[in-house]
């Protein structure tokens, strides 16, 4: 099921944390909602939940093209996951997956060997049969995590809403889980929206990404997309490392086309240190002339720090080891930099 | 060299281990000090005390205890106890629940200021809380001359022919008291509830649940040792308390006179193994009190576990 939201706007007293938001989700594909906190992603969320209600006044959201802006969470059919699970405390695994069912009027209830099956259908899902008779709190975080999955999936969602699933889990936990959660989404299919602030995330298992910055949203698209093309300096920075270099400097370097709007605009050329090309310094060579400050060579990739010569500002270079291997750099070495790919932004940004 | 390493490892160990916490290092006698006189403490403000009403209850033989409770003024006293301690306790239940509930799931103006006012009965002396009762009930207060029967144009010739008391009669003692044990279930709820926040009931409405299910199948079952714990403090306070019921009760024998008040009573009329017979009810349902309190604490953590 497809999910619009056209024109939503939330504030709480004087704080905005939705400024009209307009977003199409397609129907069974994984999108992430990524942002810094206090972005306003997990509003949008719980607005689409129903668990929060934009102001009055403003936009719609529609399921599958049917409003469900008043309808209530209950009544929405979507599958929420929260950040800390919330796992009802005081009923065993079994019984959390249970009660989305347990609690419906008596004509649609199923029977109750019907709600065992279905249980037992889902903990074999999340790979959690044995664990049935246990209580939330004798889970480690990751099987906490799958249970929660598995109670928003009893009900039988149109839609799977899932609030910083892997926030709080530790590192090689969140890892193995982020791929199950891909797996899994390709198994079943639903159309799942997840947020998070961790760009890596997003980037990795994410059909489509919504990039949101200060109660808006930046850029919408593929993973690809917004990594290679980034719609603004905002998404530019989020999106992994950049170098921020000021178009003046590049002109008197002798490099071509500091595009013309650069120079009209902020003024600046955005370049990832992997799209910055090292030649040895030769005198009245093109190209941008720096210093070697620190060469990070633990990894595949060799990190420089260098500072420009001219306006002593820092730039990030990645190039392969081989790479660095064949130039011999030492600290204090002097270089010079070419840009095979960079970007310039029109307009005002804030970053 | 490898050798006597571990021989200074093996000697020093045991040392450490017998100093006992990393930094506090009491010489002995301190210890056998500060031991005695808290035991001295307890011993002679809390144990002697208590054991001195059992004693005294016994003094003339268990017959001339169990007399005591023959005397139907002594009956008449239990009575009216549990009966102002059935309508308090659900009566504060309810409200201490409702009010936990608001005060923790929500924001709301004027938040604060009912959270204070929850404190209120805590913070005035319970003689205050009786004289309020009187003020407001009282023949001379501010409703007490249109409760009584008599002609009064604003109200309805029924209400005119009763003749409603609630001073010097069982209303106001049974007011007085769920007045000074309002704060107990909801002070003890609302810190529960805020430290457990909201999640598991968002989580419940998303499934579908209604909210009547949703606060029993949820939130019922995540607060029902403290509650629990707030109804047994408050139901102590109700049976126990002296001061506000001693003030709108009037003391009429065998009508208006609670446990407290009634041991009072017999004290000073110099009948001492009647009163310590009385007030070792109390003191037992004090113990009973405790008792429960230790078994709830100890069941909530089993449950935290």
């Amino acid at each position: 099921m497809s999910v619009q939201v056209d024109h939503i706007r939330k504030t709480f007293g004087q704080y905005t944390a939705l400024e009209d938001v307009s977003l199409t989700v397609k129907s069974g594909q994984l999108t992430a909602l990524l942002g810094p906190s206090g972005s306003g992603k997990t509003t949008l969320l719980r607005i689409i939940a129903g668990l929060e209600y934009a102001d009055e006044g403003s936009g719609r959201i529609q399921f599958h093209g049917e409003d469900v802006t008043d309808v209530a969470a209950g009544k929405r059919k979507v599958g929420f996951v929260f950040q800390h699970y919330a796992l009802f405390r005081h009923m065993s695994v079994f019984e959390n997956i249970a009660f989305g069912l347990r609690v419906r009027g008596h004509r649609e209830r199923p029977s109750k060997s019907e709600i065992a099956d279905r249980v037992h259908k889902l903990l074999k899902l999340v790979q959690l049969e044995s664990h049935a008779e246990r209580l939330p709190n004798q889970l480690s975080g990751g099987q906490r995590q799958r249970v929660a999955l598995a109670r928003a999936l009893a009900v039988e969602p149109k839609v799977l809403l899932l609030d910083e699933p892997f926030g709080a889990l530790d590192a090689k936990v969140r890892k193995e889980l982020r791929r199950w959660l891909r797996e899994f989404h390709d198994e079943i299919n639903l159309t799942t929206i997840f947020v998070t602030h961790d760009q890596e995330e997003a980037l990795e298992i994410a059909d489509e990404v919504v990039i949101m910055n200060q109660a808006k949203i930046e850029q919408i698209g593929t993973p690809q997309e917004v990594y290679d093309q980034p719609a603004s300096p905002f998404v530019y920075q989020f999106l992994g490392n950049v170098n921020v270099l000021r178009a003046q400097s590049l002109v008197g370097a002798g490099i071509d086309e500091p595009r013309a709007s650069a120079l009209e605009s902020d003024g600046n050329i955005y370049v990832r240190p992997h799209d910055i090309e090292v030649v040895p310094f030769v005198p009245g060579a093109q190209g941008l002339t720096a210093v070697v400050r620190y060469i990070h060579a633990a990894g595949p990739q060799a990190r420089l720090s260098l500072e420009q010569v001219q306006s002593r500002e820092p730039v990030e270079v990645e190039i392969a080891r081989s790479e660095l291997d064949s130039l011999q750099l030492k600290h204090g070495d002097l270089v010079s930099l070419r840009l095979r790919q960079g970007r310039s932004f029109t307009g005002d940004y804030t970053i | 060299m490898a050798l006597s390493t571990t021989s200074t490892l093996a000697t020093k160990r045991p040392t450490e281990r017998a100093a006992g916490p990393r930094v506090i290092r009491n010489p002995p006698w301190v210890r056998v000090v500060f031991m005695t006189v808290a035991l001295l403490f307890v011993g002679s403000f809390l144990v002697l005390p208590l054991a001195a009403v059992f004693i005294e209850a016994f003094r003339k033989g268990v017959g001339a205890y169990f007399q005591a409770f023959t005397d139907p003024d002594m009956l008449s006293a239990l009575k009216l106890t549990l009966l102002t301690a059935v309508i308090a306790v659900p009566a504060n239940l309810v409200f201490g629940v409702a009010a936990a509930w608001c005060i923790a799931k929500f924001d709301f103006r004027g938040k604060s200021l009912l959270t204070t006012l929850i404190d209120l009965p805590f913070a005035v002396s319970p003689v205050i809380s009786g004289l309020i009762y009187v003020l407001v009930f009282g023949l001379q207060g501010w409703f007490g001359p249109y409760l009584g029967s008599g002609d009064h144009p604003w109200f309805g010739e029924w209400f005119n022919q009763q003749d409603i008391r609630i001073i010097f009669a069982v209303p106001g003692i049974v007011l007085a008291t769920v007045f000074v044990t309002f704060p107990f279930v909801a002070r003890e709820l609302i810190p529960l509830m805020q430290a457990q926040g909201s999640d598991e009931e968002y989580a419940a409405i998303t499934l579908g649940a209604s909210g009547w299910q949703t606060f029993w199948r949820v939130t019922v079952p995540n607060i029902k040792w403290g509650l629990f714990y707030g109804v047994i403090l408050c139901n102590a306070r109700a049976m126990g308390e002296f001061g506000a019921v001693s003030v709108v009760s009037g003391h009429i024998r065998g009508e208006t006179n609670t446990m407290p008040l009634h041991i009072e009573i017999l004290y000073n009329e110099y009948n001492f193994v009647a009163a310590f017979a009385v007030s070792s009810l109390l003191a037992m349902l004090a113990l009973l009190t405790l008792l429960l309190k230790s078994l709830v604490e100890w069941r909530a953590q089993k449950g935290a576990e």
